[in-house]
């Protein structure tokens, strides 16, 4: 029993030492949920913050399984940033079930979301428009947990924005070039709704919503339908699902696969999508190049 | 680095909540799910389980499109549908010749099925499984207070009525010849069965729960006979798996929910080489003895 008791104490004087650790010079401890969050992060915090993300770049965040490493950083974290809208899933359990008592942040706070019927989408970082308000969620979290380097991080952000901006700008003028009833793109998966309203595209899309849902036949007959009536040339496969029902349509309809979009993960490094601008940058180049071909013919 | 008893096995559990409460769902996970595994192999029903993980999915689409994103609704929907492809299987088999595993096949493709169609219709851009399920690191106080909730529930069903849950496991025609309510009782025990498996996918995922429900019960028939003994040895395979899975995976960083199943698996493989009864050494000592003789 009194072992116990003095088990019982040490822990409580314990707890009481955490949040003199955070105080001390060591970099904030932040963890995101997944990678894109992750990289929006080190580019605001820069030297300030050491960022882990939980779902790791190209990996699939609905098959995700934490390890005890994973949950005891969330113990340890002084903020935790996650996108919010629903997206990441039981994941807003783990966070709470690992005993982090510190501030949780939504990316999108803000943001009025895309809906679709009842349910909102929350693929929102697809939109630049909308980076900019992760960006200034990011930069006033940050700042609140480590007030000694606003202005570091204050200048960070500023010109993250601007290059975020000049990025939307040069992506405008990319599909300016293309009419707008020519943008048109078949993908695997229904994340670059954002996008799609950005830009004035429509994309077509097999399959609906998540990777659990299936393409009916009367779905993968229509996107047929509406590939050949559109005269699409390009069809994109996502990073992380499977590209047999794109390749089915693509012999039916005699279009080429035109590559890669990347969606809820950021690629290996040097594979062209390791941070999220070049993702975005990536994005936009795949689809404008494709879209460009088609307007040429 | 060398590492004492103390940092092997207490440490984890002392310095970090979610490992205690980790320990804690296993537990409750291994006192409810145990027993009734193996009721599952002695009926013959061992791929119920996996089964029931996909009959879950319609309910929880019409509890999403009911009530949007709402937990219980959710589970609520699951379990719903669950029990239902539960006591359909269950009711055919009892008025056909069909065997139950056959029918449970059948109405769990059925659910399955409609749930693709339900999602893939009412779209969701938001994977429900993936927030309808957990892990075992994300148990929160909700998801602890409801697997505790159903293992006492459980284990008072069971003890409560022990014996003719056993006779109608083992030999369901004399319970029917002695007048006892076999009927009633088979679809208790189905409840039962689904109510553990559904607590244990909202707590801790689909993996965990059937893995730590069927592995124990049948690595225990290679060392029980009675049915107490196996539901014991079941039981008590079940916990240090879970224990000794949630350290494997803190000391080499693994994610948890494989460690504790593929521990579990260890523990049947080896019962299945060397078990006391039936296992494949079992088989060769009493071959041998016989050829001596």
């Amino acid at each position: 029993m009194r072992r116990l008791v003095s088990l019982a104490i040490v822990c409580a004087l314990l707890g009481l030492a955490l949040p003199l650790r955070a105080e001390t010079a060591r970099p904030l401890q932040v963890v995101a949920s997944f990678s894109i969050l992750a990289d929006m992060l080190r580019e605001v915090a820069g030297d300030a913050a050491q960022v882990h993300s939980l779902v790791g770049a190209n990996a699939d965040a609905h098959v995700f399984e934490p390890t005890p490493a994973d949950a005891q950083r969330l113990a340890r974290a002084d903020l935790v940033v996650v996108n919010g809208l629903h997206f990441e899933g039981w994941i807003d359990r783990l966070v709470r079930s690992s005993g982090y008592r510190g501030p949780v942040i939504e990316a999108t706070r803000g943001i009025e979301p895309r809906r679709v019927g009842r349910a909102v989408d929350p693929h929102a970082w697809q939109s630049l428009a909308h980076a900019q308000r992760y960006v200034e969620n990011m930069r006033a979290a940050l700042v609140a947990a480590a007030p000694s380097q606003a202005a570091a991080i204050n200048a960070r952000a500023a010109a993250y924005r601007e290059r975020i901006a000049a990025l939307d700008a040069s992506a405008r003028a990319a599909f300016e070039a293309v009419p707008r009833d020519q943008r048109r793109v078949v993908t695997t998966h229904d994340a670059f709704g954002y996008l799609g309203d950005a830009y004035g595209i429509t994309f077509i899309s097999p399959r609906s919503w998540n990777t659990d849902s299936e393409a009916s036949a009367a779905g993968v007959a229509s996107v047929i339908r509406q590939v050949r009536l559109h005269q699409a040339r390009a069809l994109f496969v996502e990073n992380i699902t499977d590209r047999r029902s794109i390749e089915r349509i693509a012999q039916e309809t005699g279009a080429r696969v035109g590559g890669t979009l990347y969606s809820d993960a950021l690629s290996p490094p040097a594979a062209g999508a390791d941070t999220y601008l070049r993702l975005y940058a990536h994005n936009v180049k795949s689809i404008a190049v494709a879209l460009q071909a088609v307007a040429a013919r | 680095m060398t590492m004492g008893l103390y940092e092997i096995f207490l440490q984890p559990f002392v310095e970090f909540g979610f490992m205690r409460r980790a320990l804690v769902a296993c537990v409750a996970l291994a006192l409810g799910s145990a027993p009734m595994g193996t009721l599952l192999v002695l009926r013959r029903m061992s791929l119920m389980g996996d089964a029931m993980a996909h009959a879950v999915l319609p309910g929880a689409a019409i509890g999403f499109a009911l009530a949007g994103f709402s937990l219980p609704a959710m589970g609520a929907g699951g379990l719903a549908a669950a029990l239902l492809v539960a006591v359909l299987a269950g009711w055919v088999a009892q008025v056909t010749t069909q065997r139950e595993d056959a029918s449970f096949a059948a109405f769990y493709l059925i659910a399955l099925a409609a749930g693709v169609l339900i999602v893939s219709t009412h779209g969701s851009p938001v994977d429900l499984m993936h927030v309808l399920f957990g892990s075992i690191l994300a148990v929160d106080d909700t998801a602890l207070i409801t697997v505790a909730g159903v293992a006492s529930v459980t284990l008072l069903v069971v003890a409560a009525a022990y014996r003719p849950l056993l006779v109608a496991s083992v030999d369901p025609g004399f319970l029917r010849s002695v007048g006892g309510h076999e009927r009633a009782l088979h679809f208790v025990f189905l409840a039962l069965v689904v109510l553990n498996l559904v607590a244990g996918f909202q707590a801790l995922g689909t993996l965990m729960a059937v893995g730590l429900m069927m592995l124990p019960a049948t690595a225990a028939r290679f060392w029980a006979r009675e049915v107490w003994s196996l539901a014991a040895t079941a039981t008590a395979i079940a916990l240090v798996s879970g224990a000794g899975g949630l350290l494997l995976s803190y000391h080499l960083q693994l994610p948890s929910g494989p460690a504790i199943v593929l521990l579990a698996g260890a523990a049947y493989l080896v019962s299945l080489a060397a078990g006391r009864h039936d296992s494949l050494l079992a088989r060769r000592t009493a071959l041998h003895a016989h050829r001596v003789a």
